[in-house]
């Protein structure tokens, strides 16, 4: 499966960046950039997208390794859980005799 | 309504908010609110309007007054930071690649906002301003050293002078941040941090190039063998730091941490020195400390000052 975003003739290879902005929250993914290597990637990144203190952690990753689900699969893919609402907590009636529930 | 609500009565509807209860009986709704009012508690207000600028100047104190001596001292470093800045902004729109014109981009204002520092605080001592120190003095007046003046070359020849600058930099602002001027303490411990990051730059890209192709290590080697003659100026010591004492580090004691970063960066990338210099030539007499420079400074203020200078008070 081709990368989104990767383009054929391109120098150097696309990575994918995410950066987590405080402790306890998530990284998050912000964009992307080229670099040679693993190394220079982190680099370009912190100067790309920590320009205005955004970050206080950062990964890339090489945009190849991450495997995409098909947009023109998004109907088997998302569209399933539609009308499945007992996965939903809310579908059970709590039972009145179990407390702490 | 709401909008009539002012921020105190924001805040105390705020508290006000429906405590968790603690009965069996939650439904979707009050777990919903509960986690709201929790999220509310943990972050506080969060506003992405609300950006504090920090200071845009870096010294102990804004109103402190430099003496000559010092005031010397830290436009020979506010001119290396300044003229290397201009140097590297020329990378904008011509490095590499894009990545590449953001980091060189992103180093020269760091330099540049070393010399915004040092020039305002040199200029206390004669009622002159940053831009006056950067606009309105001729070439004789500067006082850097060789090193930052030298052109741009290719990209092997920015990462060699980069290499020798940040080293040194780092070096020296270390040292530097132990002053007993409070604004020179301020400034170069603000300093040391963005040079830090300088230094990995251009290590980084040592690295890559003399381990990179053959036409990569060979252009590494022709940088290395054109700027490595402007290390010694760096570390000559003169009557000037005999008078300043313990304001600054002599130039020459900085020679023994600068000479070991140096030989293990290009031990790392496999290099010797044999394989660059040239024994034809020597170190440099470089005289910029002293306002004597390298033919290309002239060219350099040119285009640096020509607009402050053809339309005098021009703001934008």
């Amino acid at each position: 499966m081709s990368t989104p975003g990767d383009v054929a003739g391109e120098g150097w290879p696309l990575y994918e960046v995410f950066v987590r902005a405080n402790r306890g929250l998530s990284h998050v993914h912000v964009g992307s950039l080229h670099a040679p290597d693993d190394d220079m990637a982190l680099r370009n990144a912190r100067d790309l997208y920590t320009r205005r203190n955004e970050g206080v952690s950062v990964w890339v990753v090489r945009s190849s390794a991450i495997t995409t689900s098909d947009p023109d699969l998004k109907g088997a893919f998302f569209e399933s859980p539609a009308g499945k609402n007992y996965r939903h907590a809310k579908y059970y009636e709590k039972s009145a005799e179990v407390p702490h529930l | 309504m709401n909008a009539q609500l002012n921020d105190a009565e924001l805040a105390e509807s705020a508290k006000a908010a429906p405590a968790a209860p603690t009965s069996a009986r939650r439904d979707a709704a009050s777990i919903a609110a509960l986690h709201d009012a929790e999220a509310a508690d943990v972050h506080g207000d969060v506003s992405v309007d609300d950006v504090h600028l920090a200071a845009e100047l870096a010294g102990a104190d804004a109103s402190a007054t430099a003496s000559a001596d010092v005031a010397e001292y830290a436009m020979r470093l506010g001119d290396d930071a300044l003229i290397l800045s201009q140097r590297l902004g020329w990378w904008i729109s011509r490095a590499p690649e894009l990545e590449e014109d953001m980091a060189l981009a992103n180093i020269a204002l760091d330099l540049l906002g070393h010399a915004r520092s040092l020039l305002h605080y040199a200029g206390t001592a004669s009622a002159r301003t940053e831009d006056d120190l950067a606009y309105w003095r001729d070439e004789h007046e500067f006082r850097c050293a060789w090193l930052f003046e030298q052109p741009n070359g290719d990209f092997a020849h920015t990462i060699a002078r980069g290499l020798i600058a940040a080293i040194w930099m780092q070096e020296l602002y270390t040292a530097l941040s132990r002053s007993t001027d409070a604004s020179l303490a301020a400034i170069a411990a603000k300093a040391v941090k963005e040079v830090a990051y300088h230094r990995d730059h251009a290590v980084q890209w040592t690295l890559r190039l003399a381990g990179g192709t053959e036409e990569s290590r060979a252009r590494m080697l022709v940088g290395l063998t054109d700027l490595w003659p402007y290390i010694d100026e760096l570390f000559r010591d003169d009557e000037l730091h005999d008078r300043l004492g313990d304001i600054a580090p002599r130039p020459s004691s900085l020679r023994a941490g600068f000479d070991e970063v140096w030989s293990a960066v290009l031990a790392e990338a496999e290099i010797a020195e044999a394989d660059f210099v040239n024994p034809k030539i020597g170190q440099s007499s470089g005289g910029g400390r002293f306002g004597n420079h390298s033919t290309h400074l002239g060219p350099l203020l040119a285009e640096m000052q020509v607009l402050a200078r053809r339309h005098p008070g021009a703001t934008w």
